[in-house]
This record gives structure tokens, sequence and C-alpha cells, in this order.
């Protein structure tokens, strides 16, 4: 069996907005549009992976959260409908997809053997996360692949960002070794924001552009100086100043999601690709991919 | 506008979020207490001639100003994020819809972003759903939900308390009002013998233990000038602010002048988990001199960034 390799990370934000201005067939909620700075860049990244050869999406969300270790979803279909408990007003999605249960439960042991704190999560009725469909749908709209998803241990809030940093690298680590082992072809996703302080108020018209801009000018000047670390390869330095970036504008990287992605890919020091970067309620959101394939990796934007 | 409102509350609880208690109430004999501490609240909530149960929750963290439940007949079945592992919690809740709007408005007079919430399906959270399970199975009262904002501090809090006591008031509703949430929430982040749960830290214990001195104590609005303190001490850092005693008193009337009554303080993976009755009283220990502010009306964040540099 050959190696299973990691063919793609994408760091891929989940504000349910971007559904809802797809106006998609699963989501209830009706939107004039809006956000195409953001849903565009998720269209191209979309027509990319339907170029490359994969055999799952794993996707890392900050909105399962566990405080007990890391969980895994660990049944074969998951069928229901996500309501966003903040914003139920944009995203009411009926969702039917399918989970690589073999891949989740090797990743689960490897983690489980590297002394990570783990879990199944194998009851029926449990209703998968807004973030993961959110991210999934905008990047594979057919939803013709399996995915994994991992919660969101929260080291951040239960000891620091200092320690999220050696608890998501690690897990990244052991995610890796698992899909080697699997001789899958796996497409990794971590699911969130960059700089995350909403606005507590919402428009009229959720989708009126003429409202939209990020929370203050500090999180803009931060979320560009880790856009620009990306574009230059530094992903090691990301992480090394990801503690100072989430403290500093609340940044949804608390949840350790970019921290996993790449350590699982070895901090490539490659530039990522940018799609696109714009706020949502006030939140800063790039959308961006990490092509270890030197012939097909592109300079986007 | 406070002057003219008296609503009736006719008692207070102060009760646990997680699941335990309602899923495998036998796996620790703690557990089992808490139960039976849900169980006596139920039985004198059934007793009382309340019209609404309200609930305030802690697990229902809300971004877009105060979320007020307005399903009339909210029905699903939930799965904990964490203790899936436990089992699934079906529910049907009768919800007050006229109380939620009205709450809507008055939140709103007060200065507050306020919506209510109306959707087939909508996620409530864990320890609303432990909560009306346990104290109100068969919707014998109707009940209404709000959320916790997550940026709110103690201004907010305060005034969607006397918004409520506004609503109360205007409809002439006798409330038993409901607080969902832990002490000291830092859970073990491993999994653990059920019969070997405990409290996570003595430092904690000793800080629950206080806290609840003062609630037997009916020292409702000392407690809600300590709670700076408290989510120092106690609270791990999810949210800005450790507000559910602020919210109570608020809803409940700033004062000390309630008979107070533990009924259970156990473990719950490692978190402080009490079931605690506030009921109004005419004796006090006395109030002592707050040095906070009593905000009638939310007039938003002070945004000192927006000044500019000082000349």
């Amino acid at each position: 069996m050959a190696k299973g390799q990691i063919v793609a990370g994408c760091l891929a934000p989940h504000p349910p907005h971007l559904v809802y201005a797809d106006n998609p067939p699963q989501n209830e909620a009706y939107s004039e549009g809006g956000w195409e700075t953001l849903r565009w860049g998720y269209q191209r990244l979309a027509r990319k992976l339907k170029n490359i050869d994969y055999d799952a999406i794993v996707i890392f969300t900050p909105h399962w959260q566990t405080y007990i270790g890391t969980h895994f979803l660990g049944l074969p279909k998951f069928k229901s409908k996500s309501v966003d408990p903040v914003f139920p007003n944009l995203f009411r999605y009926n969702y039917d997809l399918t989970v690589d249960v073999d891949l989740a439960q090797a990743m689960h042991d490897e983690a489980h053997a590297e002394g990570i704190i783990t879990k199944m999560m194998t009851n029926p009725d449990f209703r998968v996360d807004y973030g993961t469909i959110t991210s999934c749908h905008l990047l594979n709209p057919e939803w013709d692949k399996p995915i994994v998803t991992i919660s969101s241990n929260r080291n951040t809030h239960y000891y620091s960002p200092e320690v999220m940093v050696e608890q998501a690298t690690a897990l990244g680590r052991a995610c890796a070794k698992a899909i080697e082992e699997s001789g899958k072809r796996v497409v990794l996703v971590a699911s969130h924001s960059l700089s995350h302080r909403h606005f507590v108020e919402e428009a009229p018209l959720p989708e009126d552009m003429s409202r939209e801009h990020i929370y203050n000018h500090s999180q803009y000047v931060w979320d560009m100086k880790i856009i620009d670390m990306m574009r230059e390869g530094k992903s090691r330095e990301v992480i090394d100043i990801m503690p100072e970036f989430t403290e500093q504008t609340m940044a949804e990287t608390e949840g350790g999601g970019l921290i996993w992605m790449l350590g699982a890919m070895g901090y490539p020091k490659f530039p990522a690709e940018i799609y696109g970067y714009q706020s949502v309620i006030g939140t800063g959101n790039v959308v961006a991919c990490w092509d270890p394939n030197d012939e097909t990796r592109e300079h986007v934007l | 506008m406070s002057e003219i409102n008296e609503p009736e509350i006719i008692f207070g609880v102060y009760c646990p979020p997680h699941p335990q208690p309602l899923l495998s109430p036998d796996a620790n004999p703690g557990y089992a207490k808490l139960r039976a501490a849900f169980d006596e609240c139920r039985r004198r909530i059934e007793e009382s001639d309340a019209d609404i149960i309200l609930v305030y929750s802690t697990t229902w963290a809300s971004i877009i100003g105060h979320q007020i439940q307005a399903l009339e007949n909210a029905v699903w079945t939930h799965v904990d994020d964490d203790f899936h592992y436990l089992g699934s919690m079906p529910y049907e809740f009768a919800i007050d819809t006229e109380f939620a709007h009205a709450m809507k408005e008055n939140s709103e007079k007060r200065g507050l972003e306020a919506r209510t919430v109306e959707y087939e399906g909508f996620p409530i959270d864990t320890g609303s759903v432990v909560a009306l399970q346990l104290l109100n199975p068969d919707n014998r009262i109707p009940s209404c939900i709000l959320s916790s904002n997550m940026y709110s501090n103690r201004a907010e809090t305060i005034v969607l308390g006397k918004a409520v006591r506004d609503t109360l008031a205007q409809q002439g509703k006798k409330a038993v009002v409901v607080v969902v949430s832990s002490l000291s929430n830092r859970m073990f982040t491993e999994h653990i013998d059920p019969a070997e749960d405990r409290i996570h830290s003595q430092k904690d214990d000793d800080w629950n233990r206080k806290i609840l001195e003062f609630f037997g104590d009916g020292r409702l609005e000392d407690l809600s000038q300590l709670s700076r303190d408290i989510h120092g001490q106690i609270r791990v850092q999810k949210v800005v602010a450790y507000k559910p005693a602020w919210w109570l008193a608020a809803t409940m009337g700033q004062h000390n002048n309630y008979d107070g009554e533990v009924l259970a303080y156990e473990a719950l993976h490692g978190s402080g988990g009490a079931v605690i009755t506030l009921t109004p009283a005419s004796g006090s220990v006395g109030d002592k001199e707050f040095d906070e502010d009593d905000v009638e009306f939310y007039r938003g964040d002070r945004n000192v960034l927006d000044r500019g540099m000082l000349e």
C-alpha cells in the first residue's frame, strides 16, 4: 500500500453568512448575496480541489468544543438540520453527510497512543456543528467526499495559548502519522477566522455590504501581518507568534485549527495560496491553501 | 422606570448545567444528591402558583445582543458536546411567547440589543435542557430562556435583569427564576470514573463553600458585588465575566433580604455543582456599601479608541 499523504491544507473560515449568501437549496434562509470577496475566493479554491485526487476531508472545528480531550465523529452517516445558535436567522441547513470512520478511528488511536486524551463520538442523535458544515459546503458543495470532524479541545481557555500550540501540534503530528499509515490522500481543513471580535448588532439586512467592515484597525493590521507571513512561507513563525495574535485580536486561532493543520504538514516553508480576505460582522477572514505540490501551487492573489 | 416595577418573584433557583443529574444520576452518590435537589425544586415549583419559569443559561452564549427563546413548542433531541456517551436528551418545551416578545421590547427600551429566536430545530443548550427537563418535566408551567451574551459585562447584565422585572410587572406574572451555572467551572480534562469525581482543586472547593455561605445567608447582592472576584478566582476565562449573580440580583432585587437554602453541593466532573434556592424575605443580614453604579439604562460600550489621541 502506498503511503497516505496530505494533498492540501485549507484555512477555511465558517461564518454562516457565506452559506446564507450562496442560497444553496439545503439552507432555509434566503439572501440577496453578500461577502463576494470571500465567496468567490472559496469558489476558486473549490475548483482547485476538484482537480486534486483525494479520498477524504479532515476538518478541525472550533464549534465542537470539548473540554475533556479531543473527540472524533465516529459513525458513518449523519443527517439532520444544523441551526446556528448565534445566527439562526441566516443558517438553518439540512445536511446529509458521510464520515470516513476508519480514518477517524485511526487518527483517534494514533493520538491516544501519543498520550492525547481522545474519544470517539458514536451517538447517532449528535448534531454536527455549523463550522464543519459551512467550511465543507463551501469547499465541496457536492458533498461527494467523506469527512472526519475533529473537535476543539479548549486548551487556550483552560490553560494558555502556549499550551494550545503544544497540544494542537502534537495532535497534528499524530493525525499526519495516521493518514500516512492509512494510504489515503487527505485534504486538511482548519475551519476558522483570524481576528474574531464581532459586532454585537446586526444590520436590518444582514447582507447589506455598506455596513460591513473590520471591527477595529488593530485587528486588520494583525490579520495582514499573519497573511504576509503565510505568503512568505513562514508557517513556523506564524505558529510562534500565534499566542500573541490570539490574545490581541481574540482570534479564532484559539481553537487550535491552524496550529493543528500546519503541525500536521510539518510547518510548510512554501508560500500559502491566498484566495481572499474580508470581514464578516467585524471578524477577519482569509481563505488560504497550502499546496505541497510544487507543480500545482499557484500565486492566486 | 424601576420604581414602578414590583414583580412577584416567588423564588430563585441556582443549578448546574451538566447532564449527569439528568442522564446518569446513579453513577455517583453526589449526582444522585443533585438529582434529589432538582426534584425537590421541581416539587416546590409544582406547589407554587408560578405563571412562568424564566431561565438564564450560561451555556447559551450569544453574540448579537441578548437572545430570547420564543418558539412556542420547542422540540428536538439534544446531545452534549462532551458527554454525548451518556445519552440523548429529547425535549419538548412550552415557551411563553407573549413574555418572550415583551421581554425583547423591554430590553430595547432599556438600551439593550435583543432579539427573539423562533426557529424549528434551534439548538437549545445543555444547561437549559437539563434544568427544564428536571424542574418542569411535564411543561406544567410555560417557560422562557435567555441567553448570556459573551461580550456583555456588569452594566448590560444588570440592565437585562431589570428588563425582566419590567416584563413580569407589565404582564402581572408570578415567576420562578432559574440561573443555570456552575460555581467553579474547571472540569477535569480527562475522562474519569464517575465514582471518583471530586472538586478539581482545594482552592475551588474553598471558594465554592464561601459562595455557598453567602447563598445560605441570602446575601445575593453581596454575591453580585463579588462577581469579579469570583470570575478571577474560580472561573475558566471563557467569557468576560461571571454574570449569573448580577443577573439574578438584578432580576430578584438588589439586596440581601432572602432566605437561602443550599439543597446540594457536589462535584460534576471536577466543577462545582450546587442546587440552591433563594426566597424573598423581610429579614436581612444588612446591605453593604457598594461602589459600582446601579445601572438603569445601557448606553453601549465606551469606545475610548474612537476618541483618538489625547490632546
